[in-house]
């Protein structure tokens, strides 16, 4: 495989696993602006153990996943008593908080980041990708996922229902805290090489994005929405300068004259689809309908008018 | 006998303003029960102190004898009460079945339950078959949102049965309902009071009170004003006050308007 394929097939499943991560809290009913925090506390601690103290692969993701895990379960029972737009900004000043921390850490390398010596090939992040989309697949399956979802309709009346609100908030944003420490362990050894700017605000703010407008309802969402931003500027790579080329000709100028898109017009389209996506489909790409709609459980079960026969 | 349900004393204050004032009651087993008033007369407030939606500023709820006045409001629902809302709040975005499946909640805490999955749960098959009894004709995969009004106010009865309660608490089960839609849901309910299910009724439609309920208890202005026989309760005078306006009381020419 090519180099180019393989960078593109890790970031992907690196990027699958992140929403993943901020999905299950969005599921239960909670936006979190953090997941670049939560990252980078997975990103830093396999980098650290890989670098000072030699750990292998293994270890160092699931020390990346745990400790990630741990800082969210931490941080969860404080903070989830906020609600709405202040819950947004109390976990966004959290990843502004761990990105000062590793800033000053001479330890972490500081402004300066840390080369990480542990190196995986591309299908480590797509294996681990695969598996935990299984896995959140399973848990929306179950009854702990069913009063996530409840909560997020409505936790006043989940709660009369006997649901524990407040713990299955905190146990789905310890859930995802600990992906997102996956995913940052992944990215680490993916690149060999972290930076606390790798980890900013425009991160935890586009994997928001991938997860609210791929859909919240599913668990098809969340592998939609980040499959699509992360292969439509690669798309977009090749499309723009034909694109260019085409409306010159439209307006019947020489193509050749003219300089080749800037980079930055693909973040341009990117807007206008994520704009376009809102107005037409403010609940997300992939919504529940949607899905019963291609099921084939439903379409051979369901006669006519609805009703069970 | 102990009754079912008895509130004792119970008052409500938010900040200076007396929503409830020191009403006491009781509801008997097996027995089904109309909370009527005019508006505003506080029976969806007794109803939220009754499921612990609200604390009482003062008195006590006895359920089957045990105060349950400091039980948090989760842990209710495992003492056998259950309720529906004047406003229907199923989950939009969930399906009938599942909807159902949350009411079993208090009856399936455990991490076993928590990590089965639904399709796998003796529960899902419970749940299904408990629509079907209530003749209940939807698709239990169809998701909430897309249902008419008259049916997803009966499934949000059977989600409340769905947590074998023994008293379950009806907040206004007839309003938005036509009167085949209303005769059906008397049908209904009587289904489940023969069951062994005690039923409190907060209602506003009289002749669903009179078809329904042997028993009524009427609010005003936060204070009980009548505690007897539904048959009786269009012949007394502070509930004709109550309804009609001072003046009306001994105008037995207009009791039709109220019963």
């Amino acid at each position: 495989m090519s180099g180019y394929w393989a960078g593109i097939l890790s970031i992907l499943a690196v990027n699958i696993i992140f929403a993943y991560a901020i999905f299950i809290p969005v599921a239960t009913g909670q936006l979190n602006l953090g997941g670049a925090g939560f990252q980078a506390i997975g990103a830093y601690t396999a980098a650290f153990l890989s670098a000072s103290v030699g750990l292998s692969v293994t270890f160092t993701l699931l020390a990346a996943t745990i400790m990630a895990g741990i800082a969210g379960g931490a941080l969860a029972f404080p903070i989830l008593r906020t609600r709405g737009v202040y819950l947004i900004l109390a976990t966004f000043a959290f990843a502004e908080v761990v990105a000062g921390v590793i800033l000053n850490s001479e330890t972490l390398g500081g402004a300066m980041g840390m080369s990480v010596p542990g190196y995986v090939e591309w299908y480590v992040p797509c294996i681990l990708a695969g598996a935990v989309t299984v896995f959140v697949f399973y848990l929306m399956a179950t009854r702990f996922g069913l009063n996530m979802r409840a909560i997020h309709d409505d936790d006043v009346v989940s709660d009369l229902m006997g649901v524990n609100v407040r713990m299955t908030k905190v146990i789905a944003f310890a859930i995802g805290a600990a992906l997102a420490g996956l995913a940052g362990g992944l990215y680490a050894h993916t690149f060999t090489y972290v930076e606390v700017q790798g980890f900013n605000a425009m991160v935890s703010i586009y994997v928001l994005l991938y997860v609210l407008l791929g859909g919240t309802q599913t668990a098809w969402g969340p592998i939609v929405g980040a499959s699509f931003f992360t292969l439509l500027p690669e798309f977009l790579r090749a499309f723009l300068p034909k694109l260019q080329v085409w409306v010159l000709g439209v307006l019947g100028q020489d193509a050749a004259t003219v300089q080749p898109p800037d980079e930055s017009w693909r973040f341009v389209l990117l807007g206008v689809i994520t704009v376009l996506m809102m107005a037409f489909r403010p609940e997300g790409f992939v919504t529940r309908d949607l899905v019963d709609r291609f099921s084939w459980r439903s379409r051979r079960l369901r006669t006519p008018d609805g009703a069970k026969s | 006998m102990t009754p079912l349900l008895e509130i004792r004393n119970v008052s409500k204050n938010f900040d200076a303003l007396k929503v409830i004032d020191d009403v006491s009651f009781s509801v008997p087993a097996n027995g089904r029960t109309a909370l009527i008033g005019p508006n505003g007369a506080g029976k969806t407030t007794i109803f939220n102190l009754i499921s612990g939606f609200y604390d009482v500023s003062s008195g006590v709820v006895l359920l089957d004898g045990m105060d349950i006045t400091k039980v948090p409001s989760r842990k209710r629902a495992a003492l056998g009460q259950a309720r529906s809302f004047q406003n229907i709040r199923l989950m939009p975005h969930l399906s009938v079945v599942e909807n159902v499946m949350l009411g079993q909640q208090s009856r399936a805490d455990g991490l076993k339950q928590a990590l089965l999955p639904l399709r796998a749960s003796h529960l899902r098959a419970e749940a299904e078959a408990q629509l079907e009894s209530m003749n209940i004709r939807v698709h239990p995969d169809d998701v909430v949102s897309s249902l008419p009004y008259g049916i997803r106010k009966q499934i949000e009865v059977v989600r409340a049965l769905a947590s074998k309660p023994r008293l379950l608490l009806l907040d206004e089960p007839a309003a938005g309902l036509n009167p085949a839609e209303t005769a059906a849901l008397v049908e209904f309910l009587r289904k489940i009071s023969d069951s062994g299910v005690t039923l409190l009724v907060v209602e506003h439609d009289m002749s669903l009170v009179r078809s329904l309920c042997d028993h009524a208890v009427v609010l005003n202005f936060g204070r009980k004003i009548y505690d007897g026989a539904t048959a009786h309760v269009h012949e007394d005078p502070q509930v004709l006050e109550a309804y009609l306006g001072p003046g009306h009381a001994g105008k037995a020419g207009l009791a039709g308007a109220v019963a």
